[in-house]
């Protein structure tokens, strides 16, 4: 009944590689556009600035650890370093660059671009490196990101307390908020920057996956050496990965310092939030661009939704310790489970899902 | 340079990499055993030291509390092999060190949500009457004139137990049955099973026997530093030490240890001025083991792969 290919007749080869071929896809993206672009920004601000923004900035951090470990196959536990280098480059380009050349989106840009080049000079071990050796490099990255702009205040302009808040001004870009009337601070107009941003992006990564480059990255993750005999450069494609990859990490890392928490901050670019991102890989499904955000959403939005049961239910039973604990073994145990039963991830049991209804209501 | 400060840089150089070697060596074993890259061994130091704590904490005495702990260490043990790699077998091994993430992530909120996530400090000394457990340091000039250098006690003392720890985990592996089929199945799981090694059986032990080692491994971290979430971060020194040393070999670990802990303590001293700041511990260690792995990219005594397609 839903999903049937029925009726659905390739004429052209530009119509055999369509995103979404079927006609039924094709109404439930442009509704959830509508959804998104309308309706969201009109919602409860708490909804924007606690839900949707950071599950924004986070999912496409997820979407380029995505490119680089679900696609690529070359592990890494550097996210959130490279969302670090992302957000001061946003930071010192906005503050040091002239107010009239640089604006928000194109500092985001930037600095997306300045991240992908520091992941490349943390990729280019991979050449030499292989599997889990590799984790050092990426750890060292981590590290060192993090190290670097705390030791020198300069990134920080200075600021003693180690945050640094961003000026009112740095939101409005091009004259848009005298131009539209809108507070351009607020949380509806950064919320459309960072959903622009997350879709095209995403967009470009689906088709990245789809296309030559992609397939090249899938080749080395299966087998570099068969890759290589191709003709494939192995070494190309590896850093190619880290500059995507990071490329999309350090843009997250701007939508989380500048859309979503309003400033600055080194601590939350610690190794947690790359294990963080690690689990909405995994618990998503590895190579699958929706799977990260399912997962994205899962992982975030878990410790929101025990905290709600915890209050409503049980008469605020759970403190924030209970709360992070049981988090960290549901996490646990669903990553184990999910390996198990469906190493798909999430994306794997949404294309089940898919096909069950694709048969429905007749599932002979 | 002041050689007799440079002497006692790397005596203290040694015993931290002592400290990094007994978190590498559980790694190793399973590793070596099973291919899996155990990303679990932080979590289960803090999970067994942790243990142990709570129970003396609340009085029972040092010897059965170190017994239960290990007991359960065993229990958990079989029970990773059990219910998470058993099913997973055959599995590619980025799966495989998922799962493993996923362990270490269950064990870090089983293991505060049962007993809890404050700070426990752990004093050996108030159960064992070993002299080596006195705070007070050692002062070599009073053996050796010329030598004026501190060592601390409970840095000779945590060598002695890795020593002998690595004695014991030799003899295992070289004159007992088990050994034997421990190093078939690290040969060649195939031709193992062919021959008739309980493959399963094999996986069990190397995940009890990895849980005893966290245990001891654990509790001298814990005397050192403390008992409490930071053990975690046990697990990413270890990384460059394993690294170092070569994923499958236990001398490895020791030496990548050794390595690791002088070479810390060498670029804290001489390069961090270079860098112009302090700190640079959090990262030096991994930039070492990146230098050295673009030069030998299995490690010191990993086995070099030929691949094939």
């Amino acid at each position: 009944m839903i999903y049937r290919e029925t009726g659905h007749f390739v004429t052209n080869y530009l119509k055999d590689r369509e995103i979404f071929p079927l006609k039924f896809d094709k109404i439930i993206v442009i509704l959830g556009l509508l959804f998104l672009y309308l309706y969201m920004p009109t919602t409860s601000e708490y909804m924007l600035s606690a839900h949707v923004i950071p599950i924004l900035a986070v999912g496409l951090a997820t979407v380029g650890l995505n490119i680089l470990t679900g696609l690529t196959g070359q592990l890494s536990l550097g996210t959130a370093g490279f969302m670090c280098v992302g957000a001061f480059g946003t930071y010192n380009l906005m503050l040091r660059m002239p107010e009239n050349l640089m604006s928000l989106p194109v500092a985001l840009l930037l600095s997306g671009i300045f991240a992908g080049l520091v992941g490349v000079i943390f990729g280019l071990p991979a050449i030499r490196i292989k599997g889990f050796y590799l984790l050092v490099s990426t750890l060292a990255a981590q590290y060192f990101v993090w190290w670097f702009f705390n030791s020198y205040a300069w990134f920080l302009n200075y600021e003693s307390s180690g945050v640094v808040a961003i000026a009112p001004h740095m939101y409005d870009y091009w004259g848009l908020g005298n131009l539209l009337g809108v507070d351009m601070q607020g949380y509806p107009a950064r919320y459309l920057l960072a959903l622009t941003i997350c879709i095209g992006l995403t967009y470009f990564a689906k088709n990245l996956l789809r296309s030559n480059t992609g397939r090249n990255f899938m080749s080395v993750r299966d087998r570099d050496i068969a890759a290589s005999v191709m003709g494939i450069s192995v070494p190309r494609t590896k850093l190619l990965a880290f500059f995507v990859s990071c490329f999309y990490c350090g843009i997250a890392g701007g939508i989380y310092s500048f859309l979503y928490i309003g400033n600055v901050d080194l601590m939350i670019y610690e190794i947690d939030r790359s294990f963080t991102i690690l689990f909405m890989l995994i618990i998503g499904g590895l190579g699958s661009i929706s799977g990260s955000w399912l997962g994205a959403i899962f992982v975030y939005e878990f410790p929101i939704l025990f905290t709600w049961v915890g209050d409503t239910i049980f008469q605020g039973a759970f403190n924030t310790a209970v709360v992070e604990n049981v988090s960290n073994m549901v996490y646990g145990v669903f990553i184990i489970a999910l390996l198990i039963r469906e190493p798909g991830g999430f994306a794997a049991l949404w294309a089940t899902t898919k096909q069950k209804l694709r048969m429905w209501p007749y599932p002979h | 340079m002041d050689w007799v400060y440079l002497i006692e840089v790397l005596v203290g150089g040694l015993m931290s990499g002592v400290m990094y070697s007994l978190v590498a060596i559980g790694f190793v074993l399973i590793y070596k055993s099973s291919g899996i890259f155990n990303f679990a061994q932080g979590t289960m130091l803090l999970f067994a030291s942790l243990t142990f704590v709570k129970m003396t904490e609340n009085g029972i005495d040092f010897w059965t509390a170190l017994f239960i702990a290990a007991g359960i260490m065993v229990i958990f043990g079989i029970a990773t092999e059990r219910y998470v790699i058993r099913p997973l077998a055959n599995q590619d091994l980025l799966a495989l060190f998922m799962a493993t993430v996923g362990l270490a992530t269950f064990q870090e909120g089983f293991s505060q949500f049962i007993w809890d996530s404050d700070v426990h400090g752990l004093q050996m000394s108030k159960f064992l009457d070993i002299g080596l457990l006195d705070p007070a340091p050692i002062f070599v000039s009073d053996h050796i004139p010329w030598l004026d250098i501190l060592i601390p006690k409970f840095d000779i003392f945590a060598s002695l137990v890795a020593g002998s720890l690595i004695v014991i985990l030799a003899f295992f592996f070289q004159k007992t049955r088990t050994g034997l089929s421990l190093r078939a199945v690290s040969d060649d799981h195939m031709a193992a099973m062919a021959v008739g090694i309980p493959l399963q059986t094999v996986w069990a032990i190397v995940w009890a026997v990895t849980g005893i080692i966290a245990l001891i491994a654990g509790l001298l971290w814990a005397e050192r530093v403390s008992v409490s979430f930071t053990l975690i971060e046990a697990v990413m020194k270890a990384l460059p030490v394993i690294l170092i040393g070569g994923l499958t070999s236990i001398p490895g670990a020791i030496v990548g240890g050794l390595v690791i802990g002088v070479g810390e303590k060498l670029g804290e001293i001489y390069l961090a001025d270079v860098f112009g700041g302090q700190g640079i511990e959090l990262w030096f260690a991994y930039f070492m083991a990146l230098i050295f792995l673009v030069f030998r990219p299995q490690g010191m005594f990993g086995e070099k792969l030929i691949e094939r397609v």
